[in-house]
């Protein structure tokens, strides 16, 4: 047994004797290893582990969270936590219980990436830092490469108990042009839960990315204003999960009148082939998951079906105040934060577009493709686009700076004119919220347009 | 933390411990309410090792298992980075004061009430406002011993106070908010209530404003959100040596506006971002970057500045990793113009409070877009009311060559940023 599973086993034991409504202990035991590669030298190379905790403890309606890498006093730490609720609690608790879990969710993974060589790994990495040092034009690159496995339990005074694994792996390359006084980029971000060959053998796309970055030093700027926008898989995932998914989170929603108006189920969004979902339960993404970190299990939720708002996420708390179910999507990055209400694998579902048909009929236009980031204030969103074209008559024409798109999210939903008929996932993402960045999370979309974008410019 | 150093010591040519460790309590208000109390105890350990000439690093959250961190340094450093530098002698550090005992001794019960005066104020001007508040008091200490004798140790004390509201009609969102930080306790919230108040009163009407190159002033806030990303990266002395930096070649050269000054301060008392030292045990120093226009210095750590050719200019910072180079504040000089006068020089053109999602772009060149999340149109040499759906974009170079005028007053944003309001006579804005 480990040292977390042998404390874990005590907790479950103590958890139940404390004067609280509910109480929730996490444990956590992670090793993760990372390489940096500045140009063509290896920047950093390093390995961590950590061990850490936390008690949440719920007292009518108040939250009490304690968090600590040091294990010694968890008796100390559950009465610190259960006296911060009770200072704050003023109400009466409401939380969806459901039924206690009992379970191992172990990892699945033939091959532990930790435990690949580190030589292994530097090789690949140096393979593609060749490619992009190479290419005529290059000023510099940065690549970084991280692999973690954590191992959490989670015990409640409710009776559940359970272990959980969760392996993940990033890559980020970025390739830096530049002439005179001008640099231009270029970035790639990929993902896996742990498989290795996720980040294997993309050779050819590393080498488009060093040409496109070279290419943008000459490229012009899109003159700003508004534009019909044509977004490929990937930047739709981050729009569908800027522009939509942060509000469907029901912590902004379940406290606050107006956002609960705003949200009404059954209300209108989009065109009757706008479906948007979101789901841990939806296999083998980075945002893929058993149980919540409140010990919920994943679901997959319809948030908008053919165009109206049929559902939302929740923690335990927000689904008992709204009288909903919960969706298990209590989330927390790591033991020092306590679970909040997330989002998983978010996409659109495909429709029967093809792309030549869905730019078709644009006379001008911008084709954008790739992220450089995105966010959100609920009303408004931007994102950031890492590739982009300007369409003319049907057709993809000049290669574009990088541009930044904005919008309105209620509108845009409504401006979103076509869904392509394929469906790609971004794994490379990370999302952040109330100082819990970056949460492996996945989202995906077809290609689709969107009428009346803004797009930012000279 | 000895014990790690003797071991590491036997297997390798030099060696550094690093250990930072926090306490930290919070109080959270949600929906006008109180809602969470939070502490938080963390202790991280870095282990950094020369062998055979070549860097390992390791990191763990225990003093427990000492030989595993030697041996995760040990595998690492088979394949790490060659050392170009040496580890600090035993030296001595400025007298930096950023720990005051006040803070830890200030009770939750006076936290709560900090919040709710906060909240209590707001909500009397605009009943229907949500907010959001957070009171947080904390204390970290630092040690850092090496093998060449070199050690260091600090405590800094940490107090916050933040609010963020959010007013909503119909679908139409409206968010304000402030923050304020210390090494000091901060036992009134007006400061703080004061500021969001006048935004509400600035945002009260709505106005449009029309597509075009329009004169733009960047209040502080404004200034951290459009135009500082680009100047941290071009000024990190990483970015420089590999050639990535727009700035790199041009040392002593006129690249801004001869009004502009910019440093790197470390040194300041009772400021969040100060300390004695940096996170290689290097003493801090007061860095000018900018003086009057000219490009003045770039920012380093160890490894950076012996590759280089220069010194450490004490910017050695571990954001969780290994030390790299990174500014601790930055402040930028005041002018002489009012924030007043700005506006009543503007016949049509905007006041940038909030730019949501400028640094997504190529912040290496310097380009920034974002959409205005709190801005003001100004009309005739008054401020009439809130615009929305507008964007902001330019280049921080462009725009730092020829500046308008340079504010008077200067605020801290963040903590990291102290500078007074900038203000352009041509900036990119796209409306709908």
């Amino acid at each position: 047994m480990t040292y977390i599973e042998t404390i874990g086993q005590q907790l479950a034991e103590t958890l139940k004797r404390y004067h609280a409504d509910y109480i929730e202990a996490h444990l956590e035991e992670s090793q993760s290893g990372n390489i940096t590669y500045r140009g063509r030298k290896l920047e950093s190379i390093g390995r961590r582990t950590a061990i850490g905790g936390n008690v949440r403890a719920l007292v009518k309606g108040g939250w009490g969270f304690v968090s600590f890498n040091n294990l010694d006093d968890l008796p100390g730490r559950i009465e610190q936590a259960v006296k911060q609720a009770r200072f704050v609690g003023n109400e009466e608790s409401r939380l969806a219980r459901g039924e206690p879990a009992v379970d191992r969710a172990l990892s699945q993974l033939n091959k532990n990436p930790l435990d690949i060589p580190l030589l292994a790994k530097k090789q690949l990495l140096e393979e593609y830092n060749d490619i992009i040092s190479g290419t005529p034009g290059i000023k510099t690159s940065v690549i970084g490469y991280g692999d973690g496995r954590k191992k959490t339990i989670f015990i409640n005074s409710l009776g559940s108990y359970i272990e959980q694994e969760r392996t993940d792996i990033t890559l980020r390359l970025t390739a830096i042009a530049a002439a005179g006084n001008e640099v231009q980029q270029c970035g790639l971000s990929l993902g896996s839960c742990g498989d290795i060959s996720a980040i294997q053998g993309i050779h050819s796309q590393v080498e488009q990315l060093a040409q496109r970055a070279v290419a943008l030093l000459t490229a012009p700027q899109v003159k700003g204003g508004e534009y019909t926008v044509v977004l490929d898989p990937i930047l739709a995932g981050v729009f569908v999960h800027e522009a939509f998914g942060h509000l469907s989170e029901a912590d902004f929603i379940y406290e606050n009148d107006q956002m609960r108006q705003i949200m009404t189920l059954g209300k209108e969004f989009g065109s009757p082939r706008l479906n948007i979902v979101d789901g841990a339960a939806v296999p083998g993404l980075r945002g893929s998951y058993k149980y919540d970190d409140e010990g919920v299990p994943a679901t997959k939720t319809y948030l908008i079906r053919e165009g109206k708002l049929v559902g939302r996420l929740h923690s335990r708390e927000t689904a008992a105040k709204m009288n909903e179910e919960p969706t298990g999507n209590a989330r927390a990055i790591n033991y020092h934060y306590p679970p909040i209400v997330r989002m998983t694998n978010t996409y659109i579902e495909p429709g029967v577009t093809s792309f030549a048909d869905l730019i078709a009929d644009i006379k001008e236009g911008v084709y954008a493709k790739n992220w450089y980031g995105g966010t959100t204030s609920m009303e408004m969103f931007t994102f950031s686009a890492g590739e982009a074209y300007m369409i003319r008559n049907g057709k993809i024409a000049e290669m574009l700076r990088p541009v930044v798109l904005t919008g309105n999210v209620f509108n845009t939903l409504k401006n979103i004119d076509g869904i392509g008929n394929d469906l790609e996932f971004n794994q490379g993402g990370g999302c952040g919220k109330k100082g819990q960045s970056p949460l492996p999370v996945s989202n995906g979309s077809p290609h689709i347009s969107i009428q009346h974008c803004l797009v930012g410019g000279k | 933390m000895e014990r790690i150093l003797d071991k590491a010591k036997k297997v390798a040519e030099a060696a550094e411990v690093f250990m930072v460790s926090s306490e930290e309590t919070s109080v959270q208000f949600e929906t006008n309410r109180l809602k969470h109390i939070e502490s938080k105890q963390s202790t991280s350990l870095a282990l950094r090792i020369i062998k055979q000439g070549r860097i390992g690093y390791a990191t763990a959250t225990s003093l427990e298992d000492s030989q595993n961190l030697v041996d995760m340094a040990l595998e690492t450093a088979q394949f790490g980075t060659e050392a170009k530098f040496e580890l600090p002698a035993l030296t001595t550090y400025p007298r930096i004061a950023v720990h005051d005992p006040a803070v830890a001794a200030v009770a939750n019960e006076a936290m709560v009430k900090l919040g709710e005066a906060m909240i209590t104020r707001l909500i009397k001007h605009t009943p229907e406002l949500l907010c959001e508040a957070d009171i947080s008091r904390g204390t970290v200490s630092v040690r850092i011993i090496n093998s060449r004798g070199g050690q260091a140790n600090y405590e800094r004390s940490i107090f916050g106070l933040g609010i963020e509201g959010q007013l909503i009609r119909d679908t139409d969102m409206l968010f304000v908010g402030e923050s304020q930080s210390s090494c000091q306790p901060i036992l009134e919230s007006d400061t703080v209530a004061k500021v969001v108040l006048e935004q509400l009163e600035l945002a009260r009407n709505r106005a449009s404003v029309a597509t075009g190159l329009l004169p733009v002033i960047f209040t502080p806030h404004g200034v951290a959100n459009a135009l500082i990303m680009p100047l941290i990266a071009a000024f990190n002395g990483k970015t420089v040596l590999e050639g990535a930096s727009p700035l790199g070649n041009r040392l002593g050269q006129p690249v801004f506006d001869a009004r502009l000054s910019l440093w790197d301060d470390p040194t300041l008392a009772y400021r969040p971002a100060s300390r004695p030292c940096d996170d290689e045990g290097i003493p801090s120093q007061r860095t000018p970057l900018i003086e009057q226009g000219l490009v003045k210095n770039f920012l380093y750590d160890l490894q950076t500045a012996a590759l280089a050719g220069k010194k450490s200019t004490g910017n050695g910072h571990r954001g969780g990793g290994p030390p790299a180079p990174s500014p601790s504040a930055f402040i930028i000089a005041p002018g002489k113009t009012t924030l007043a006068e700005m506006v009543s020089d503007i016949k049509e053109g905007l006041v940038v409070e909030d730019l949501m999602g400028a640094s997504q772009g190529n912040i290496l060149g310097g380009d920034f877009s974002g959409n205005v999340l709190l801005g003001y149109k100004v009309e005739n040499g008054k401020i009439v009311g809130r615009v929305k759906d507008t964007m902001v974009s330019g280049n921080v170079y462009q725009l730092l060559k020829q500046i308008a005028a340079i504010g008077n007053e200067v605020k801290w944003v963040g903590g990291f940023l102290n500078t007074p309001p900038l203000y352009f006579s041509s900036v990119s804005v796209a409306s709908k």
